[in-house]
């Protein structure tokens, strides 16, 4: 039942002094807001970071062949040395934790770009022997027609998958590039797809500008029989990257003639590991946020807290009075704290409200803007709701010692104050 | 009623401790309508207070309605407050933001009656009082006799076996003094006990039975000659 006499004493007490209350209550909405609008952007950050990777499988590791850098069963340091095909099998059939794994070779070498020609027109782009595996590691989206498949692997056959960009600069525009003929470094090859990347910013860009053919085909017309330059591997989802890597430069090192300790004689890339770097500096930016955000709204809680012991010394009298018409000390206790739980839901829900505008506004701001800062910028449900829980408690908190204060004074204490 | 054995009472001041009562012995009966009397000083408010269960006391005995007042919890405190005793201020006490009839209704809100069940009643003793008309009246707008009398009212809505006064008229002209203490032996007529601390003469003489407090002690105790019974 809604006690009117309770509530026309908060109304009555909180318009006494409207600015005061006002001040007061800026404090706690000033908290919530904070710590909304904070939460919000940095899960913002945290999106755009992670629309940057694309689709990408971040429990994946990259491992290529480098010079050796200690001697073994005869040979001298300093040894180069490839991966082979066969070595595909050895490690798949080896360590079961692994999901997906696919060779790729660089045509022309590390980062080297090949002449590509269409009629007239020509660029020089890279071009990658890939499997169709790749497709579920770094997946890509596709334009017009379609990846590569087993069958352009098994046949050796001379198709090609161009990057969008690649597309842009070989072709007129809307021209269908499909079942068309180009040159790669004077061998035709017959379009089959266009891809887009779905990484944004640097990455993305560079990725379309990449031509994949089958890793068959790339073996043969570049002249490298059997050669891999790296296996991109995928974990699968129940286990840890590290532990795998370690068992796959063992295997390789042992196929290889490598010393067993010699990490230095493979380049790799362990995303799992900078995957879980990046998660720990979100994890860190959060526990910052909160720090900040409950430390502001904590400041507006000792405001209010501190003002309502103001109030109550103000109502002296007041309680006095209500003590010696038989109010209990429970009822003073709970008028105090409806009191200060009001003022703080009331500014905690503005807080919360207008933090939510404000980012709703930054979304806005932001949306659909490639390497936007902030992608979707925003609180869910379950934090809104942890916010509203923590303004009651605020609430209680701030209430506390200025009722226990209430209840202290001695009724007779309360009375005689006015005369 | 009120029967008080040897109580003693001292207040700490700092270093020093303050005996403002001494060793009273009182026997107030049902019905009576008594008046406390003594210069400043002499612990006249202070035996009211502890009548009133608003203040503690050392040494002795109080019992109020034949329970004894001792170690009693806030709550049990404020029961006994709401059920037994009606108190009358010198500066009337009203809660300024509630209007004359919810002044009037407080301590059946403590009691839980529903509002608007208070509220009638509430009504009732202000149309006793002659204030029906200044019902809806806040505190800041009626008279000190008016607002003195709004005090009685709320005094007497719980049906309280006694009722305390403390300087009732201290702070009203003679003339309206007077009603006020009129309307006191009216409510003594209908069998409340009725205690008021007062240092005015004449109004103690309107009582029957005056106690005079002189340094924490009952200096004599007798009954006005001039006795002018409301007829």
């Amino acid at each position: 039942m809604i006690d009117i006499d309770k509530w026309q004493e908060i109304f009555h007490t909180l318009k006494q002094n409207k600015l005061r209350t006002f001040l007061t209550a800026f404090g706690v909405f000033w908290g919530i807001f904070m710590l909304v609008l904070m939460l919000g952007a940095g899960n913002g950050l945290q999106n755009s970071i992670f629309s940057n990777l694309g689709d990408f499988k971040t429990n994946s590791l990259f491992i290529w062949a480098q010079r050796t850098t200690m001697p073994y069963k005869g040979f001298q340091r300093n040894r180069a040395y490839y991966f082979d095909y066969s070595d595909l099998a050895a490690i798949k059939d080896n360590i079961p934790e692994i999901e997906i794994i696919a060779p790729t070779v660089n045509g022309g070498g590390f980062r080297q770009s090949t002449l590509v020609v269409n009629g007239i027109r020509k660029g020089s782009f890279e071009v990658y022997g890939k499997i169709p595996e790749e497709n579920f590691i770094d997946p890509v989206t596709l334009d017009k027609g379609r990846y590569l498949n087993d069958f352009d692997i098994l046949h050796k056959r001379k198709v090609v998958v161009l990057g969008s960009r690649v597309y842009e600069e070989l072709f007129l525009k809307d021209e269908d590039p499909i079942n068309k003929h180009i040159k790669i470094n004077g061998i035709y090859f017959q379009v089959v797809g266009v891809y887009k990347s779905k990484h944004t910013g640097g990455m993305g860009e560079r990725q379309n500008t990449e031509i994949l053919i089958p890793f068959s085909t790339a073996q043969q017309v570049y002249n490298y029989p059997n050669k891999v330059d790296h296996f991109s591997i995928v974990v699968k989802p129940e286990y840890e990257v590290a532990p795998v890597q370690d068992k796959v430069m063992s295997i390789l090192a042992k196929r290889h003639k490598i010393h067993p300790d010699d990490k230095g004689a493979f380049g790799y890339n362990n995303v799992g590991e900078e995957f879980k770097k990046i998660h720990g500096l979100f994890l860190g930016i959060k526990v910052l946020i909160w720090i900040v955000g409950t430390g502001t709204l904590l400041a507006g809680v000792i405001g209010v807290s501190n003002i309502m012991l103001i109030i109550i010394r103000e109502r002296v009298s007041e309680f006095g009075i209500k003590r010696a018409l038989g109010a209990t000390p429970a009822k003073i206790i709970s008028s105090v704290l409806s009191e200060s739980v009001f003022l703080t839901l009331i500014a905690g829900v503005v807080g919360l409200m207008t933090g939510v505008l404000a980012l709703e506004g930054l979304n806005n701001a932001f949306e659909g803007k490639p390497d936007a800062a902030l992608v979707n910028p925003s609180v869910d449900f379950k934090l809104a709701l942890t916010a509203l829980v923590i303004i009651v408690v605020s609430g209680l908190i701030a209430g506390l010692i200025p009722s226990r204060r209430a209840v202290s004074i001695k009724p007779i204490e309360a009375i005689r104050t006015e005369n | 009623m009120v029967e008080i054995k040897n109580l003693h009472k001292s207040y700490d001041t700092g270093a020093n401790s303050l005996h403002v009562l001494k060793g009273i012995d009182l026997q107030i009966g049902q019905g009576e309508i008594v008046s406390i009397m003594g210069s400043s000083g002499s612990g006249k408010s202070t035996l009211l207070n502890v009548i009133g269960i608003l203040d503690s006391y050392d040494k002795g005995d109080y019992l109020l309605n034949g329970t004894l007042m001792r170690n009693l919890s806030e709550k049990q405190a404020a029961w006994y407050r709401n059920q037994m005793i009606g108190f009358v201020f010198q500066s009337f006490n009203l809660i300024s933001f509630k209007n004359a009839m919810e002044n009037v209704a407080l301590p059946l809100y403590y009691q839980k009656v529903s509002r608007r069940k208070r509220n009638n009643i509430a009504m009732e003793y202000l149309d006793k009082m002659g204030l029906l008309p200044w019902a809806t009246h806040m505190p800041n707008e009626l008279s000190g006799g008016q607002k003195q009398r709004v005090a009685i009212a709320r005094a007497l809505i719980a049906n309280p076996k006694i009722i305390l006064a403390d300087e009732p008229t201290g702070a009203l002209d003679t003339q309206t003094s007077y009603e006020v203490m009129d309307l006191f032996q009216e409510i003594n007529s209908a069998g409340i006990t009725v205690i008021i601390v007062t240092h005015e003469k004449d109004i103690s003489e309107r009582t029957k039975r005056v106690i005079h407090l002189k340094d924490g002690i009952i200096d004599r105790e007798y009954k006005p000659q001039i006795n002018l019974q409301y007829a």
